[in-house]
């Protein structure tokens, strides 16, 4: 399998800006990624993922700013960025006349495969992916996930050194995201590095290890999931009453035990607190709440959402941005 | 990564060359092609399409129409077959639209095939389509009582002056789906060309419109296109050079609009 000796980092993204019109997209980027790695661009819709995925896969030029992919300048050698990159975008852009491996062929030749180097280009693909049942079917009759994998797959013919995901699998249900997940951590094992781009905590959790933050057009925060959960929050108790009349107590309970202010919901008949005693604080909630008689349809220690990751680092860090040491410093693993 | 799970696998080697301008526009065309000729409701419709048109304007309008000693048939026929495009031609727009839309120009622009080769597939596919619709309504005029005025190799010629109207109105309708945001919205912007169809000597002769409206309808360039596909039947060749130059006019704007477009997705 392919070592990652290589010298030029993965991305290199310096001042990137990227303007339509009056809106900018992308403004003042700074990101290093070594190569090596899976590196997740985390960020709620409108934050500029997809512009940024845009710009490295040479689909859109930067306004200003410089931006290398594996040493390559995307405005200057944009065929050799081309030749380096395998995109699969937020669309499944594959023909669903033709069938799975009809579509890889075809790409294969785009990348510039001759004739029978594409058809092995699609034959390796198609049983790296596991797509050999469907694969003479047309893509029309895919699942979901199957149809993603294909896209992925047609990414993968031309032996990119690095390959784009932009939300890779929104609007999949869950099998379908367990399957594309199951997909791009087989490639990872196989040597390819990933960018991608997800509004999912989870998914980055799943996949990166290393993650940049952006919030409008800029990097908020950079470093392994982790730290940058630990650097906005910690974990969170959140209870579900039965009578939204008793929301209150709640969070007098929730307060007492975490000592921290608690977010109430009467809507969804939620309350939450941030907590540093984890499972210890839980227990000791669960039994005022029994104590009080209040009755509990779900209670649990979760993770800070991503909501709450944005809340803490677009609020509280708006005026100072905090990129961690990791990513930036492009040490190799 | 554990490195006890690999096994080992063949491995793709990287292309040692992007592809070339000729095998990638190949590519595109070949991808667009197989979509038409897969979806049945995109020939098929066409073939309807062209049924119903030659019907109504041959026997329900056609009585009404008075256009030349030889028939109103002979008047309709080489006029519907030289501008079939324009009516066929929304289709075109709509594909282009929607790849557009839907990511798969963005993965060919992501691609490094030479990007001007993805106009130029484009306009051979569409070329091809749009051959496939002027030869087939051809076909229908002669089932609708169409008959050639002159010799076979004058209406060859005439189907040759059609066909190279095909590859020239394609690039007007590409350039309109590529400023289109969606399918739907290039199947709106396509309507204009009813416009140039209808108001042109296509249907009836122009000198039967109000004052006011046939100097649009002798100048625009339909009008030319369609005089000089009646001559050639006949076997003269008036407005023959002018629609020639229209085609080359089509032609030479609208690639490059296109091609620079694509650039831009």
């Amino acid at each position: 399998m392919s070592i990652h000796s290589r010298e030029a980092p993965l991305l290199e993204a310096r001042g990137v800006t990227v303007r339509f019109g009056k809106v900018t997209a992308l403004d003042g980027l700074d990101l290093i990624a070594p190569p090596g790695e899976v590196l997740a661009i985390l960020g709620p819709n409108g934050a500029g993922k997809t512009t940024f995925v845009r710009t490295v896969a040479t689909l859109l030029r930067p306004t200003s700013g410089e931006l290398r992919v594996l040493g390559s300048d995307v405005v200057r050698h944009p065929v050799s960025v081309r030749r380096d990159i395998g995109l699969a975008g937020q669309f499944a852009a594959v023909e669903p006349t033709m069938t799975g491996r009809e579509n890889l062929e075809m790409t294969a030749r785009l990348f510039g495969h001759p004739g029978s180097a594409a058809r092995r280009a699609a034959s390796i693909v198609i049983e790296q992916l596991s797509l050999e049942e469907v694969a003479d079917r047309r893509c029309g009759t895919y699942s979901g996930g199957q149809r993603r994998r294909l896209d992925l797959g047609a990414s993968l013919v031309g032996a990119p050194r690095l390959l784009l995901l932009d939300e890779p699998t929104t609007g999949l249900d869950p099998t379908g995201r367990r399957e594309v997940w199951d997909a791009v951590r087989a490639l990872v094992g196989g040597g390819t590095d990933v960018l991608l781009t997800t509004h999912y905590l989870d998914e980055a959790d799943e996949l990166a290890d290393h993650v940049v933050v952006i919030d409008h057009g800029r990097t908020i925060a950079a470093g392994t999931l982790s730290d940058i959960k630990a650097s906005v929050g910690r974990d969170v108790i959140e209870v579900e009453v039965a009578e939204p009349s008793r929301l209150g107590e709640v969070g007098q309970i929730l307060q007492s035990v975490t000592l921290n202010p608690p977010r109430v919901d009467q809507g969804s008949r939620h309350a939450s607190a941030p907590t540093a005693g984890g499972a210890a604080d839980l227990a000791t909630v669960i039994r005022y709440l029994d104590e009080a008689a209040i009755t509990v349809d779900e209670i649990g220690v979760r993770r800070p959402t991503l909501d709450e990751v944005f809340l803490t680092l677009t609020g509280d860090h708006a005026d100072t941005p905090v990129p961690t040491a990791d990513v930036q410093n492009g040490s190799p693993r | 990564m554990t490195m006890t799970t690999m096994t080992v696998r063949p491995t793709i080697t990287r292309p040692s060359a992007p592809p070339g301008a000729a095998r990638a526009s190949f590519e595109v065309a070949r991808r667009a092609l197989r979509k038409y000729i897969r979806t049945p409701g995109l020939w098929a419709m066409g073939i309807v399409q062209s049924t119903l048109f030659l019907f109504s304007f041959r026997y329900v309008f056609g009585g009404a129409i008075h256009a030349g000693a030889s028939g109103y048939v002979n008047y309709l026929v080489p006029a519907y077959v030289a501008t079939i495009v324009l009516f066929t031609g929304g289709g075109i727009a709509v594909a282009v639209a929607e790849d557009r839309a839907g990511g798969f120009t963005d993965r060919l622009l992501s691609l490094p095939l030479p990007r001007y080769s993805i106009a130029v597939g484009r306009t051979l596919a569409d070329s091809t389509t749009n051959a496939w619709s002027i030869m087939s309504t051809a076909a229908f005029g002669f089932l609708f009582g169409f008959r050639l005025g002159g010799t076979v190799l004058d209406g060859l010629a005439a189907l040759g002056l059609c066909l190279v109207y095909g590859v020239a109105l394609t690039t007007a309708f590409i350039v309109m789906g590529l400023f289109a945001p969606s399918g739907q919205a290039a199947q709106g912007m396509s309507m204009i060309a009813f416009v140039f169809a209808f108001i042109s000597s296509a249907y009836v002769p122009a000198s039967t419109m109000p004052g006011w409206l046939q100097p649009f309808a002798k100048y625009q360039p339909i009008t030319p296109m369609v005089n000089a596909v009646r001559s050639l039947i006949l076997g003269s060749s008036s407005d023959v050079a002018l629609a020639l130059a229209w085609s080359a006019l089509f032609f030479v704007v609208f690639t490059p609009i296109a091609a620079v477009r694509y650039r831009r997705a």
